[in-house]
């Protein structure tokens, strides 16, 4: 997917202007989700399993190397077949391979993010396959051409209405078909496709370096479906993704869970491992792609590499007050919200992803929610300080923060911007940022004196009584 | 004991009657106070928008000004967060940020914590209150009890609220990058209010930004800060 998170607060004054539905869908939905989380944490010791989980993290990031080297030899064992892509053009030639030799011509997709930042289905639909995106939310969104607007809910701005209105335009289902009747429709499309698919795609949740293990997590049943039965099976799996053992799911298998939608586990969780033995059903081919794309120069990165702890739960998306105004597209990349706004400038750099790490108020509702304790909050400030000296900010706010400076530094300076504040003419550098405030909320109203004043007056009764 | 105020300088433009009845409660419990007058802004502004430099300007200037305080007290949980966590990481490697953070306490945080004072009178009995958990008095400076506490040992009703602990919007120059994300967010925030007569945080900021929402959409409800209505609490 192309970038677009330069142009996010524009768009996000766009999108609540034009259509205020997507924050009432998102808003609704991510309280949801939320709360159940917040319900699901509190049945387990929670902060020991995030302590837990975030040292594993820490611990597989800290020795990558090796733990890559050990799940494509387990993998190879089993008779997968391993690629290393750097980028989009290496993972598309993988899949140029297998469609031109296996002669694909229908794909279908489990949901991951990582192809939509390898542009995965732009690209097979550009070599003529067909590609039916399995889970409904992305189905969904695939017939709108829009791209995923929260990293577990993809269709979450969505409203019933829209997609009834979907339906009876592209099935011609009635205005007032209930949810179920929509989802039977889909079910019967889909079933269909995996039915005569040549080939599966899939992400992972986790990939175990010590058997080799590809860990799905799912409700739907779909990824199962995509995964077992087209002939040939591809997994893009992001370089971060891996855990040392398989033991380690039993940790982060129910902490994705309870963090992402609140669930003990989700509903369907498949391992696989290579393709199917003699006697066995399932693919024939198996790929693993192991994916870079920018996170081994994250992981380089002594500031911010803890971003590639992130399981992509959106915990953090359903904690966070700005995301739930507008939901992802404003963002303008695969990964919005609070995650995305330290993770994007990562992947993508902090030049085309500029606004984003001030899309938050810094209120730590993500860090709260984080099944990994990333800091989120404090990654936020790491790369505004770093937009500062690359000089990203706009002129204003380098006008008004030196202003802001020689004011606050002198004690002189600062009681005639206050008098300044009740009568006198302000200075012109600061006439844009008030009226950004007055124009939502009216006009400032300063108190009558100053504190500062108000204390002389106290410490002069004061001396009079004694 | 003897504290050091530091009004910070949105209440002292803003809520300066905070100011005041912070000032008169402390004596009334029996607290030296000082008011510095050197002080003008801890920096936060330009510490959250990136600008480090200036920022860290303002950080060795409140070092300065308070450095003989024995405790240094702020009608603010976001301003006192600013002190208490984000100097150290601004200066890193300064044993006298590090040491000044330990000193450094929200009002009502050093009421309970540091006084023991969980009743301050029964001023506000039957007000029915909203209470807005400023995010940063509430998840940097672990500060969610102490104001129920003293609020509703002084008569006060606390309303139960939905969105009692969700950012308003405000963050500060977040407000002016985004006017449009900052707005919606204070109206939800604003849509779940309770029926209260008085809407109170520990943050002038939050305060500012809601009060000013508020006005706009015609909502009548009084807006005052924390250490006012605990003065009230105090005084009757």
């Amino acid at each position: 997917m192309r970038a677009k998170a330069r142009f996010y607060p524009k768009e996000a004054a766009r999108l609540l202007k034009e259509r205020p539905g997507v924050r009432e869908a998102v808003t609704g939905a991510t309280l949801h989700f939320e709360r159940n989380r917040l319900r699901a944490y509190a049945e387990v010791p929670i902060e020991e399993w995030r302590e837990r989980a975030k040292a594993i993290k820490d611990h597989v990031l800290s020795h990558l190397d090796r733990y890559l080297e050990e799940a494509e030899r387990r993998l190879l064992e089993k008779g997968a077949r391993v690629h290393w892509a750097e980028g989009p053009e290496e993972a598309h030639q993988v899949l140029l391979e297998i469609v031109r030799r296996r002669g694909v011509r229908r794909a279908v997709k489990a949901k991951s993010m990582l192809t939509e930042e390898l542009g995965v289905n732009p690209f097979l639909e550009s070599l003529g396959v067909e590609v039916f995106e399995t889970d409904l939310g992305e189905y969904l969104i695939q017939l709108l051409k829009e791209p995923p607007s929260h990293i577990v809910g993809p269709a979450i701005h969505l409203s019933l209405e829209e997609i009834r209105r979907l339906f009876h335009e592209r099935f011609g289902t009635p205005l007032e078909a209930s949810p179920e009747a929509l989802a039977g429709v889909a079910r019967k499309v889909l079933r269909e496709a995996f039915l005569t698919a040549d080939l599966g795609i899939s992400g992972a949740n986790f990939l175990v370096a010590e058997t080799g293990t590809l860990a799905l997590m799912e409700n739907e049943g779909n990824i199962r479906l995509s995964t077992s039965l087209p002939r040939v099976h591809v997994a893009f799996v992001g370089l971060e993704k891996l855990l040392p053992r398989l033991s380690d799911l039993a940790l982060f298998l129910p902490l994705t869970a309870r963090a992402a939608t609140g669930q003990r586990l989700s509903t369907y969780v498949s391992l696989l491992g290579g393709p199917a033995k003699e006697g066995e059903e399932g693919p024939e081919e198996v790929h693993v792609v192991l994916v870079d794309h920018g996170r081994t120069a994250l992981l380089a990165d002594p500031e911010a590499w803890e971003t590639l702890r992130c399981l992509r739960c959106g915990a953090c998306l359903n904690a966070c007050p700005v995301y739930r105004q507008t939901g992802g597209h404003p963002y303008g990349y695969v990964y919005s919200g609070p995650i995305g706004a330290v993770l994007d400038p990562g992947l993508l750099s902090l030049e085309e992803a500029y606004p984003l790490p001030y899309a938050s108020t810094l209120c730590g509702a993500c860090l709260e929610a984080c099944p990994v304790k990333i800091p989120i909050p404090r990654l936020l400030l790491t790369w505004r300080h770093r937009a500062v000296a690359e000089g990203l900010t706009p002129g204003w706010e380098k006008t008004a923060m030196a202003a802001f400076r020689k004011v606050m530094e002198s004690p002189a300076l600062y009681r005639l911007f206050s008098k300044a504040l009740r009568g006198l003419p302000l200075p012109q550098d600061l006439l844009p940022l008030l009226r950004a405030w007055t124009e939502g909320r009216g006009a400032l109203r300063p108190s009558p004196k100053p504190f500062h004043e108000l204390w002389r007056e106290m410490e002069e009764d004061r001396g009079r009584q004694n | 004991m003897r504290v050091a105020l530091f009004i910070t300088c949105l209440a002292d433009q803003f809520y300066a009657e905070a100011g005041v009845a912070a000032v008169r409660l402390l004596r009334a419990l029996g607290v030296e106070v000082d008011f510095p007058e050197g002080q003008t802004c801890c920096g936060q502004p330009a510490f959250n928008a990136g600008h480090w430099e200036e920022a860290r300007a303002l950080a060795r200037r409140t070092l300065r000004v308070f450095q003989e305080a024995e405790y240094v007290v702020l009608p603010s949980g976001s301003c006192a967060s600013m002190l208490r966590n984000h100097y150290p990481e601004l200066l890193p490697g300064s044993r006298e940020a590090l040491a000044f953070s330990e000193r450094v306490y929200e009002l009502s945080q050093f009421l309970v914590r540091v006084l023991g004072v969980e009743r301050l009178g029964e001023g506000l009995k039957g007000v029915r209150v909203a209470y807005h958990h400023g995010c940063h008095a509430l998840r940097e400076l672990g500060v969610r009890e102490e104001p129920l506490t003293l609020l509703t040992n002084a008569g006060a009703e606390v309303l139960p609220w939905e969105a009692a602990e969700e950012c308003c919007g405000f963050g500060g120059l977040f407000s002016v990058k985004l006017p449009e994300v900052s707005l919606a967010m204070a109206d939800r925030k604003l849509s779940t209010l309770p029926a209260a007569q008085v809407l109170t945080s520990t943050d002038a900021g939050c305060l500012l930004h809601l009060s000013g929402r508020m006005a706009k959409s015609g909502v009548n409800l009084r807006v005052a800060p924390l250490a006012t209505l605990l003065w009230e609490a105090y005084a009757g």
